[in-house]
């Protein structure tokens, strides 16, 4: 099967992108380079289609219960106008995703989730409809377009854009511009300040408007790779590498984003023995000490001698310049400051357990 | 893309100088454009002998690694060491301080199977 296009492909392409196929997806690796793309996000703002990413609309008054039951956070906290990051688990506490719900309403929720995963989601979601509810679901993933904003000079792009200030992080508004309407998150995927902006059309004109006046405003079309590298330098897991069915979110560290004190969830009762009896694994970041090859996922991990694990993600860290991963290793082994070594091509490089993020600003 | 007249290539896209029996060999214009921001090359170790085909080094951009192959067989004779601590001379000077290793050629009569400039330009156009 073909990749599925974005409403912007064409906009990529006369911008020079280097299309990849992601997740089923054709994007942009990058348009003049990582490196360059990394560090723009990292001292002004840079630009990102994520229009791949799904949108599901949930309402109802049976809404906030049914997704209690499957959501690890805390969602009856969430007041209108905020959102948060949640999980989604299989029965046995495993992640079948990560995904960020907004509440746009009294009982109407946004939720974006990782666009390898939106049939899945959708699914899954459906088939855990209670019966004889008033729950509206909608998969509008086809609908929608999206942009991502992040960097320090996006408060500036967003007043340019919106002619007001930025609200904080956490919050979404709805938006209304010549080229169309929908919603604003104020949140993101790379550690710096910023928001995403999801402008509900099927037209690719529309889509292009948008995307033209962001980077007008003053923001560099980024593509996944530096998209890849920034969020590992704060250690934000992807799904589908850091994240699986057979990894619970308190191995991932993701503890913070669980509620193991509301009403059952699905995949709660494996959470709750995890914690009483203590994890076996942890997903540890690990940093290469001197010179080495860039990390990569799939890179085996030693303690001495023995293997220990392998790298999740990995890549080279544009701000450290040092190779960075992320590994699940056996609990004793997984703190700060553990040596261990990767072993890259026969060979193995040192590195050493480090506290997360990798990155913080200056 | 620059493809200087004085030099033969290989359909992997690397490049050979030859001079005094002593290969020079490094990665085309083409190859560096699209391998993108360079960040880490390993380079073979003097004494080392390849076949023609063989890797020879690994060159690695912030997104993958990426195999070099020699183009001719022999021993490699010096490597650049520049490049460990400049990776991007790859990007940046390709066929001049990127040059990757020297190798003294143990068969000249497989400098015939390589591409003329004209038949690389062609085959990268």
């Amino acid at each position: 099967m073909p990749p599925k296009k974005t409403l912007l492909s064409d906009a990529h392409q006369a911008l020079g992108g280097r299309m990849v196929d992601f997740a089923g997806w054709l994007m942009p690796v990058q348009y003049a380079g990582i490196l360059q793309e990394h560090q723009a996000v990292r001292s002004s703002a840079g630009a990102f289609d994520i229009s791949h990413m799904g949108e599901f609309f949930v309402s109802g008054s049976g809404a906030l219960p049914w997704m209690e039951s499957l959501f690890t956070n805390k969602l009856s906290s969430l007041e209108i106008g905020r959102c948060q990051y949640t999980l989604m688990l299989n029965e046995s506490g495993g992640v079948i995703d990560d995904l960020i719900a907004y509440r746009i309403g009294e009982q109407e929720y946004l939720l974006i989730v990782n666009a390898s995963k939106i049939d899945e989601d959708a699914a899954w979601l459906r088939e855990h409809l209670p019966p004889d509810s008033d729950i509206a679901f909608s998969d509008a993933s086809d609908l929608f377009a999206a942009v991502a904003v992040q960097g320090p000079d996006s408060p500036a792009i967003y007043e340019k854009l919106f002619a007001r200030p930025m609200p904080a992080k956490n919050c979404v508004e709805p938006f209304s511009l010549p080229c169309g309407n929908g919603w604003l998150g104020i949140t993101g995927y790379t550690g710096e300040a910023g928001f995403e902006i999801f402008l509900e059309t099927s037209d690719a004109s529309s889509a292009e408007t948008l995307w033209k006046s962001v980077l007008d405003a003053g923001a560099t079309p980024c593509g996944l790779g530096a998209r890849d590298t920034l969020r590992l330098e704060m250690c934000y897991p992807l799904n589908g590498s850091d994240l699986s069915p057979s990894t619970s979110p308190l191995e991932a560290g993701l503890g913070f984003f669980v509620d193991l004190e509301k009403d059952p969830f699905c995949g709660r009762d494996t959470l709750l023995s995890q914690k009483q009896n203590g994890l076996q694994k942890r997903l540890a970041a690990l940093l290469v000490e001197g010179k080495a090859p860039p990390l990569r996922p799939h890179y085996p991990v030693f303690s001495g001698e023995t293997q220990i694990g392998e790298t999740t993600s990995g890549a080279l860290s544009p701000s450290l310049n040092s190779g960075i991963a992320m590994a699940y290793l056996p609990a004793e082994l997984a703190k700060i400051g553990t040596e261990v070594s990767v072993e890259i091509r026969g060979k193995k490089f040192p590195a050493r357990i480090v506290r997360k993020p990798f990155y913080t600003r200056p | 893309m620059n493809v200087p007249d004085t030099l033969l290539y290989s359909e992997s896209h690397e490049w050979v100088l030859v001079e005094n029996g002593i290969g020079t060999v490094g990665i085309t214009d083409h190859a560096q454009n699209e391998l993108t921001d360079i960040v880490y090359a390993d380079i073979p170790a003097p004494g080392k002998t390849l076949s023609a085909g063989e890797t020879a080094a690994v060159v690695e951009s912030v997104k993958a690694a990426s195999d070099i192959y020699t183009p001719v067989s022999g021993e490699v004779i010096e490597s650049n060491s520049a490049l460990e601590s400049q990776p991007a001379l790859l990007n940046t000077d390709p066929f001049g301080d990127g040059w990757i290793f020297k190798i003294r050629l143990s068969d000249p009569s497989e400098l015939d199977k390589l591409k003329t400039p004209d038949a690389y330009r062609s085959m990268i156009s």
